[in-house]
């Protein structure tokens, strides 16, 4: 037969096409479950970081997680719990969950070694690049960060992404959400300037401006829906 | 198994016709990916493995593929193979997976792929087509590890993310040097080797 013909060609192309295609497919479908299982266990590393847990390995990621975070809940605008189905708060994909008005209000429960209870609020926005995102834990008293972690798609490296080393993040602790009574998130300030409010603030990475920027709008966009919960639990007893 | 011929098409890539320092193929990966020595190894792994497995595909394919549209079918295959090695380590290192990000895909456009499915497994049987797609991609890694090597070591202090550059010397005031991350520092360490190679081999450099 002739190579060069029209109709070999179009039927060696449609063939190839056909066999890689499927092929793809195949492979695809045979790897997801894995692939599903290490997002999974990829998020639960990130939210058990702004607890200070780093499970000792990969197999432990789940067990460590199930103990430690003890409920996940879906929050009204009002601050009360409006779903706490098991995986209702881990299943929220925050990437589809911006709409300022509309969002889902996810919220990890978690109780340390020592007992105390720590609120993990998951955080969404905007870097230089990519997205960023994170998870940010306060303490029961509903104002004080126990700790924050971030992370970013593709940030400049050794610049924005220095958002996801522990030199940013160990920042964020012992701040307070609440000064005199009103709520203030925490800024991300340039070295040297003050904020314009007296909340809390965290100094930004260095040369890493409009990260340091989408971390600060992150955190105003993300914890504000919260304020109503915060409040509540500053107006209880702290619980033992 | 290992005639002379073969020999130089396994052994020339790794010096004398290096694919990065004499073909000056593959650059913009080689910037890219060198930031990090552990991401780098982990590149050259994959180019190893696609760069050898398309190799030997083509080859088999030679005498069936129609002249006019070749490049389509190279590119089919390429694709087709770098997808099943980004799955596979989205399934086996995540992790690594992560810090490749878009690279591992970018690999189709990899020059040092379609050069040597162009000029070498199109007209050459299976098993030195193996060996020549083996060899360019361990020239490849080479170049990549020592590159990374020294990004790494001078940008963060660390190899394979562990600190080798001791404590007292920040104590005493050194520094990592920030410009070794960034991409231009990639491009002056690359000529740096081409200049080292050079002038190794004299009759590399041009009159």
């Amino acid at each position: 037969m002739n190579k060069n013909s029209n109709l070999y060609q179009i039927i060696y192309a449609a063939v190839m096409v056909l066999i890689v295609g499927t092929v793809l497919a195949f492979i695809y479908m045979a790897l997801k479950p894995k692939q599903d299982a290490n997002i999974a266990n990829d998020k639960r590393k990130q939210i058990l970081s702004a607890v200070h847990l780093t499970p000792a390995n990969d197999e432990v990621i789940e067990e460590t997680f199930n103990k430690y975070i003890v409920a996940g809940y879906l929050l009204n605008k009002d601050g009360s719990i409006a779903d706490s189905a098991q995986n209702v708060a881990f299943d929220i994909d925050m990437k589809n969950n911006v709409k300022l008005d509309e969002r889902d209000l996810p919220l990890f429960k978690c109780k340390l070694d020592d007992g105390s209870i720590k609120f993990i609020v998951p955080v969404y926005g905007a870097g230089l690049w990519g997205p960023i995102w994170g998870y940010v834990a306060v303490d029961d008293n509903g104002s004080d960060v126990y700790g924050a972690f971030f992370s970013h798609e593709g940030e400049t490296p050794g610049l924005g992404a220095e958002i996801e080393k522990p030199k940013f993040q160990d920042q964020f602790k012992g701040k307070k959400l609440f000064k005199d009574g009103e709520f203030k998130p925490i800024s991300v300030l340039k070295v040297g300037k003050s904020p314009e409010n007296g909340e809390d603030y965290v100094d930004a990475v260095t040369g890493g401006t409009i990260t340091s920027t989408g971390v600060n709008n992150m955190l105003k966009d993300c914890l504000t829906p919260y304020q109503a919960f915060f409040n509540k639990l500053q107006n209880i007893e702290p619980s033992k | 198994m290992l005639s002379k011929r073969n020999k130089e098409a396994f052994f020339n890539p790794l010096s004398k016709d290096n694919p990065v320092l004499v073909q000056i193929l593959g650059i913009c990966s080689t910037l890219a990916v060198t930031a990090k020595l552990e991401p780098a190894i982990v590149m050259g792994i994959s180019v190893i493995a696609v760069l050898a497995i398309s190799n030997v595909v083509i080859s088999l394919l030679r005498k069936t593929i129609p002249t006019s549209i070749r490049i389509i079918v190279q590119l089919v295959v390429v694709a087709a193979l770098v997808i099943i090695v980004q799955q596979v380590l989205r399934a086996y290192a995540y992790d690594v997976s992560l810090q490749l990000s878009v690279f591992i895909g970018l690999i189709i456009t990899n020059c040092i792929l379609m050069g040597r499915l162009e000029a070498f497994a199109l007209s050459n049987k299976p098993w030195p087509a193996f060996l020549d797609g083996i060899g360019n991609g361990l020239g490849y890694m080479i170049i990549l590890v020592i590159v990374a090597f020294f990004r790494e070591l001078l940008g963060s202090g660390t190899l394979l993310n562990y600190h080798v550059i001791p404590q007292w010397c920040y104590d005493h005031g050194y520094m990592d040097n920030g410009l070794m991350i960034l991409p231009p520092m990639a491009l002056i360490t690359v000529g740096c080797i081409i200049w080292v190679h050079r002038s190794r081999n004299k009759d590399l450099q041009e009159k």
